[in-house]
């Protein structure tokens, strides 16, 4: 097993120098560049500052002399400096950012299980019941709903009318003087909204996914041997039926490890969340190569990293698959 | 027993929630109970403290002068900073740092006698080795700042005292007494620091009303009451900038009582913002706001450099049509670069108003006929067909693409709307030329020199008269305009600059949106000019009774 681990990490590092290199090369094949941003449309600049900016950023070399440079300070885990006008060092503007990315998202994630597997498997268990229609017409209005149209309206009725809950923001005005327990209070308050927002339609997804999965299960033979068995009709859903039907879902909660650091901008822009879409989003708009670079590579280390982490997941789950 | 402690953490969470929830409503009922009491004159007395919540769309980047450029850097250093002089409410230059100034008799030489007593936050003295460090720091090539050129201009710059600094150019420049508005830079602490690495772009330390506090970066803003400023200590003890990035969101926000003051749109100012409920908490403010937006034509195309084709379709836009449909009504047309009612204005100029038969007239004198049964005009076989392009984000500048699409068309003029993403649009079309006309705005200086923009020297790549407009009177004029430091004098100037503007057409303007701030109505004191609401904000105050935040 740690040999097979070891294999699969050995194996990331070639694929992780590609997708960089792809990504390095179609950034900055993007017309713009981030002195352009700087100087351009306005009254009084230079245009001299344009060609002095280019040469401290190094954009005057040849695109593979400025990987090779980008790739060498990697190495060292420096991800250099934000070629924005706060010039600061990628990695701290990442950082500050990614825990609230990171709390929302875990957060989203786990009321998405909560609630979608047991909705799931209800759904499953009686098919074509009224249960089974009316949770299949809301998901479908999940699927269907514009999250910013959804948000907007609970923000307005639930923020603005019944004032019960914050419009925007992580934290209220006079956070400082609140004791811990009351701060902890405060963000979840603050949080009521965007994880529910965020979470809807992962839910409407999710929920139809175990749907389908349970339903391919309680079709198979050992099911049928189970209830033939004499076993009661709960032993055979929640044990039998069900430890199968989860399995895919390693796959799922692997591939959703990248998602976990992003966010969208659309959302945060919304909940004025300062998260990592946000920053992204602007650090494209600005061509702010380094920041751009340090994001991708953080996210392309983390899709492998979750890919890994599932087939790993997987081998241990399903024995199957051990044997192979 | 493991289950039942859960259980019992669980009840306890619901009911601290349900608590806080509780505290939430009625929290939002004492703020409704307080601020329909009645007011009495003992009521609104001048008082200090509270704090006033500003909304902004973006966060800040950078707290040092010189090296920021954006709308939400400057807002804040503009509270950080002072300049040596700066625009009194009417747009006229008073004292700041320094309490006078003179001009020498041939108008090269600038002499300000600097403000004694005056101290950085940080208590050490201002003198004026920091405003010649300041101007090293401007010419320095290692600066990358964007306002260098107008301190090169400067043959010498010396400071025989620390109260007086001098600056000699070497021809007049009226535009150098602008440049010296700028944020001043305390010299004991950058003073052989790389301003790219400065601590103080995020920790800014300046002279001005109110000081840094706190920066939490893409939330929000914090600053505090400066008491030992020498314009004397503003009554609002604390400013807070908080980041919405969109404006439904900030509206909610301001709805909900989280924010004091925002920028509305004009959706919500005519249609949103007019309830007695809302009307009871906040005051709107309305006028001019210093920008306008125009349609450039790019000069180099055949099609545009017939002057009669400009006019043509400069009568065929119904620009009043535009600033109702675009801006609801909240503008006014545009009539040449310059704010109306501000000095260098002149109301005199050949308008352009809807009157879609000159324009027919015009574009057939032109050679530009409808023959047979084409709807669009043609000379030479070639059809009179244009595209324009505009940057993506500005739905404003789209919507006025939309309407002058229609307008045009009726005229017999083929229009295609282009819309891009910023940077490439500078970069694949501005810049090189590759455009034949573009919906695009201008920030209206409030010195009028218009060099950059209308010079027939600035048409290179990356240069700011990018549509090639050429026209030696103006160059002319422009060159003297900026020579001559008298108002007076600098009036006829400019006065006949936009003659031949609207008789030339290089654009046609089209509107001048008004700014619509909203502020909660517990802040008294402020004042509606032409430069608008902000240039008293160290004197707005909350009376005593009315005062929301405590701490």
């Amino acid at each position: 097993m740690l040999i097979y681990i070891l294999k699969k990490l050995a194996q990331m590092v070639p694929l992780l120098l590609g997708i960089t290199l792809i990504s390095f090369t179609v950034i900055h094949l993007a017309p713009g560049e981030p002195t352009d941003l700087q100087t351009e449309m306005n009254p009084e600049a230079s245009t001299e500052l344009k060609e002095r900016l280019r040469t401290e950023y190094g954009l005057d070399k040849p695109l593979l002399v400025q990987y090779a440079t980008w790739v060498k300070r990697l190495v060292q885990l420096d991800f250099g400096r934000s070629f924005s006008q706060d010039r600061r060092p990628v990695w701290d503007k990442i950082t500050e950012r990614l825990p609230i990315t990171l709390l929302i998202n875990l957060l989203s994630m786990g009321l998405i299980i909560v609630t979608a597997v047991p909705l799931g498997i209800a759904a499953a268990v009686k098919r074509d019941s009224w249960f089974d229609r009316i949770t299949t017409l809301l998901v479908f209005i999940g699927f269907a709903a514009p999250s910013f149209w959804l948000a907007l309206l609970l923000m307005d009725w639930l923020g603005v009318y019944l004032g019960i809950v914050p419009v925007s923001g992580v934290k209220s005005f006079g956070y400082e003087y609140l004791s811990k327990v009351e701060q902890v209070l405060d963000v979840g308050h603050h949080l009521i909204l965007p994880v529910f927002i965020s979470a809807v339609g992962g839910v409407a997804g999710f929920s139809r996914y175990m749907r389908s999965n349970m339903l391919e299960v309680i079709r198979q033979d050992y099911i049928l041997t189970a209830r033939a068995k004499g076993l009661s009709e709960r032993v055979v859903i929640g044990k039998h039926a069900l430890r199968n039907a989860l399995l895919p879902l390693i796959t799922i909660l692997g591939l959703a490890v990248p998602g976990l650091i992003g966010g969208s901008v659309i959302f945060e822009s919304i909940f004025a969340v300062p998260g990592m879409g946000k920053l992204f989003y602007d650090g494209v708009m600005m061509r702010d190569y380094p920041l751009i670079m340090g994001i991708l590579v953080i996210g392309a280390a983390m899709t492998l990293v979750g890919n890994m982490l599932a087939d790993v997941g997987y081998a241990l789950a399903d024995p199957r698959i051990r044997r192979r | 027993m493991k289950l039942s402690s859960f259980a019992m953490n669980a009840l306890k969470l619901v009911s601290r929630l349900i608590f806080v929830l509780f505290l939430a409503l009625s929290l939002n009922a004492c703020r409704e109970h307080s601020i329909t009491a009645v007011e009495s004159d003992t009521d609104i007395a001048v008082a200090y403290g509270d704090t006033i919540i500003m909304g902004t769309i973006g966060d800040a980047t950078n707290l040092l002068a010189p090296l920021a450029s954006d709308a939400s850097s400057s807002a804040i250093i503009g509270h950080v900073y002072n300049g040596l002089i700066r625009y009194d409410k009417d747009m006229h230059f008073e004292g700041d740092l320094a309490e006078s100034w003179d001009v020498s008799a041939d108008g090269r030489e600038i002499t300000f006698h600097l403000r004694r007593g005056v101290t950085w936050h940080d208590g050490e003295p201002f003198t004026a080795a920091d405003v010649m460090f300041t101007y090293r720091l401007m010419i320095d090539p290692k600066t990358p700042t964007a306002y260098a050129d107008r301190y090169k201009q400067v043959e010498l710059a010396s400071a025989p005292d620390p109260y007086t600094f001098k600056v000699r150019y070497a021809e007049p420049l009226a535009p150098a007494l602008v440049s010296w508005a700028m944020g001043i830079c305390p010299a004991h602490l950058l003073e052989g620091e790389d301003i790219t690495t400065s601590p103080l772009a995020r920790n800014p330390i300046g002279t001005g009303p109110f000081r840094f506090v706190k920066w939490e970066p893409g939330e929000k803003i914090v600053l505090e009451r400066n008491e030992d400023y020498f314009g004397g200590a503003p009554y609002i003890k604390r400013v807070v900038y908080r980041i919405v990035p969109d404006t439904t969101t900030m509206f909610l926000e301001l709805q909900s009582g989280g924010l004091d003051y925002m920028g509305l749109t004009p959706l919500q100012y005519a249609r949103q913002t007019d309830s007695p409920a809302f009307m009871r908490r906040f005051n709107k403010f309305r006028y001019p706001a210093f920008v306008y937006t125009y349609m450039g034509y790019n000069l180099r195309k055949p099609m545009f450099q017939d002057k009669r084709v400009r006019q043509a379709i400069s009568y065929a836009i119904d620009k009043q049509e535009i600033v109702d449909g675009v801006l609801l009504g909240l503008g006014q047309p545009a009539t040449g670069p310059y704010k109306p009612g501000s000095w260098p204005y002149n109301p005199d100029v050949q308008r352009y108003p809807y009157a879609p038969d000159k324009a027919r007239v015009l574009l057939d004198a032109a050679g530009w006929k409808i023959t047979g049964t084409n709807k669009i005009r043609q000379k030479e076989g070639e059809k009179l067909a244009f595209t324009i392009v505009t940057n993506q984000g500005n739905d404003q500048r789209i919507k006025a693409g939309e309407i002058i699409q229609r307008r045009l068309q009726e005229v017999g003029i083929e229009v295609k709307l282009r819309v891009i993403e910023w940077a490439s649009f500078l970069k694949e079309f501005i810049q090189p030329g590759k455009f034949d006309a573009t919906i695009l705005g201008w920030t209206i200086p409030v010195d009028p020199d218009g060099y950059n923009i209308w010079h027939s020297s600035k048409t290179g790549a990356q240069e700011l008269n990018f549509i090639a407009y050429r026209n030696p009177e103006v160059d002319e004029l422009l060159e003297q305009g900026r020579r001559v430091i008298d108002i007076e004098l600098r009036k006829p100037i400019y006065y006949r600059l936009q003659q031949i503007l609207a008789e030339d057409v290089p654009y046609t303007f089209l509107y001048v949106p008004d700014s619509l701030p909203v502020v909660a109505r517990r802040f008294h004191g402020i004042e509606e000019a032409p430069a608008g609401i902000m240039h008293n904000f160290d004197k707005w105050y909350v009376p005593q009774s009315q005062q929301k935040y405590k701490r």
